[in-house]
């Protein structure tokens, strides 16, 4: 324990002094995004990997929190800022509906619905013009144009935002969780009340993705559908998060979120230009591979899995 | 009173009624043996007791109030805990983990359910195993983690759905202690089983069915007498001798 303690001392002071020292906008970009990331991951792992209710719409969530920033802003004049809680909020609402509906069945309805979900507001998003200004998108202004600002917050969210998970896990609820994901009906037998406890997993993973939708509009100052409500880019991506970083782990998505971060801005950028330039052109192909690997080798992701890459790939031997 | 009444039970799936006007109730602190041939409905009764499946006509009553149009969590919470007899462990939690989340039924801080948790896996002796992922246990100490995690949610009275099949005789002496042990602090149990050793050795009272209906009830010696009771299990012959 003291040593993770440490470890997390000695991650947590670099993280803070990052922005200070790399002064380039764009590394603090990417590590913005990779923040962002956390949360989104961290979100979808609550809900998919202790609850077991895999969401394939977590854009749903993410659009929404972040046209609600947007919308408050163009139509109303409320702060962005403000519009990070209520971001949130109205994530929430979405979430509580969703739940409400399909947490009485069992079974893959869930997963399904979240993904036609996430298209459905993607449609209305785009069409609803009086509304979002469809494909124009939104526009605002950014508030701070340096980056360091942002970098505060958006780590601040995503301590915020896994420290909460890990307090949660420690709770009543989080043994509820895992209870409902291992055997739904073992879990009714001992007094769970598994339509709620399902519902309450998928409202806190709703508001912190939300939020960081929000965040999003702040930062970017621009959203338009296809972006914030791409099955690709925010639904799939959420997933690799957790996948990769691995499932049912609490620091799982935050590592996964730096690698994804990674890969993908390396092949957006084709080997930071080093490659051709097709290469760029392959990086869903890559992501595939990716999880192929994943899945293959290192089923629990690389959190879930550390002791196991330790062995094999540093030729560390487990004590004892 | 009676702590549990069934009346008049009746589950139908679809034309077949697997239990078929049953009646029978559980005295406070007894031990009620629920016997019959496979199939008889033995397993469907307790689904019904708990709301597993929504009763088709008849009613439950526990400790003088329906419980019929309750949620299967509700019962639990309103103190009738149940073992399943195809166990069904939280298979990637440890033993201790399986308990506690069990406890939380009655308590909300994570340090009691623990404390709770400690006691039950110590009074049924799987302590030693606490730490082990509940889907590395045997057989033995599968069935006993599922009567650990219905104890830990202080129910006053506790379904036991063939707690003793699978188990070797040495376990199965342990079983029938155990259970003994849950009667003498107070607990009141309905049980199904099988091994007529132990069903004859721990019951107070047995109350037999056959395709859902009731044919005997009574002491353990009358019931095993009973040529209804012979007849069901061993065929007509014998029940004329």
């Amino acid at each position: 324990m003291k040593k993770n303690n440490l470890t997390l001392i000695i991650l947590g002071i670099i993280l803070l002094i990052f922005p200070l020292v790399i002064r380039s906008d764009y590394y603090q970009h990417l590590i913005i995004i990779a923040f962002m990331w956390v949360v989104i991951g961290s979100s979808w792992n609550l809900l998919a990997g202790y609850t077991g209710q895999v969401s394939f719409g977590h854009a749903m969530f993410f659009g929404v929190g972040a046209y609600t920033a947007g919308i408050l802003f163009t139509k109303l004049g409320i702060s962005p800022w403000w519009g990070m809680m209520f971001g949130g909020i109205a994530s929430m609402m979405i979430g509580l509906f969703v739940g409400w509906v399909c947490f009485r069945l069992r079974g893959p309805y869930f997963a399904l619905a979240t993904l036609a979900g996430g298209e459905i507001f993607r449609l209305i998003a785009t069409n609803w013009e009086s509304l979002t200004d469809g494909m124009v998108g939104i526009l605002i202004m950014q508030t701070f144009r340096s980056k360091i600002p942002y970098y505060y917050v958006a780590l601040a969210l995503a301590a915020v935002c896994v420290y909460s998970i890990h307090i949660v896990m420690q709770s009543k609820w989080g043994y509820y969780f895992v209870s409902i994901r291992e055997d739904q009906d073992a879990a009714e037998s001992l007094g769970i009340n598994t339509t709620l406890y399902k519902n309450i997993s998928l409202l806190i993973s709703s508001f912190f993705t939300g939020m960081a939708g929000a965040f999003y509009m702040n930062y970017m100052a621009f959203i338009d559908p296809q972006v914030v409500f791409s099955l690709h880019y925010i639904s799939i991506m959420a997933i690799l998060v957790g996948i990769v970083g691995g499932v049912a782990t609490i620091m799982g998505p935050a590592v996964g979120a730096f690698v994804m971060v990674g890969v993908q801005e390396t092949f957006r950028s084709a080997f930071f230009g080093l490659a051709p330039k097709w290469i760029s052109e392959s990086h869903a192909l890559v992501f595939g591979l990716l999880v192929i690997f994943v899945i293959m080798f290192l089923a629990n992701g690389i959190v879930g899995d550390w002791s196991k890459i330790k062995r094999n790939v540093f030729k560390i031997k487990a004590p004892g | 009173m009676a702590l549990l009444e069934v009346k008049n039970l009746t589950k139908a799936f679809g034309g077949l009624k697997a239990v078929n006007n049953v009646t029978f109730s559980v005295e406070k602190g007894e031990i009620l043996g629920l016997i019959g041939p496979n199939g008889s409905g033995k397993t469907t009764t307790f689904n019904c007791i708990n709301q597993f499946y929504s009763i088709t006509s008849g009613d439950i009553l526990f400790k003088g109030s329906s419980i019929k149009n309750l949620k299967t969590h509700q019962i639990c919470q309103r103190g009738i805990g149940r073992t399943f007899q195809v166990v069904k462990p939280l298979a990637r939690m440890t033993v201790l983990e399986n308990v506690t989340a069990s406890s939380f039924c009655r308590v909300n801080t994570i340090k009691e359910a623990q404390k709770e948790a400690i006691r039950i896996l110590e009074f049924c002796n799987l302590t030693k195993e606490k730490d082990k992922l509940a889907k590395s246990l045997p057989i033995g100490g599968r069935k006993r983690l599922e009567i650990a995690r219905a104890l830990a949610t202080k129910p006053e009275l506790i379904l036991l759905d063939e707690t003793a099949a699978g188990l070797n005789p040495s376990e199965l002496d342990e079983a029938i202690e155990l259970i003994k042990k849950i009667q003498n602090s107070g607990i009141t149990i309905l049980i199904v089983e099988h091994i007529m050793k132990v069903i004859m050795s721990i019951s107070d009272r047995i109350h037999a069915i056959n395709f859902g209906q009731t044919i005997a009830e009574g002491t353990p010696q009358e019931v095993a007498n009973n040529p209804a009771v012979i007849e069901a299990y061993l065929g007509e012959e014998y029940a004329q001798d």
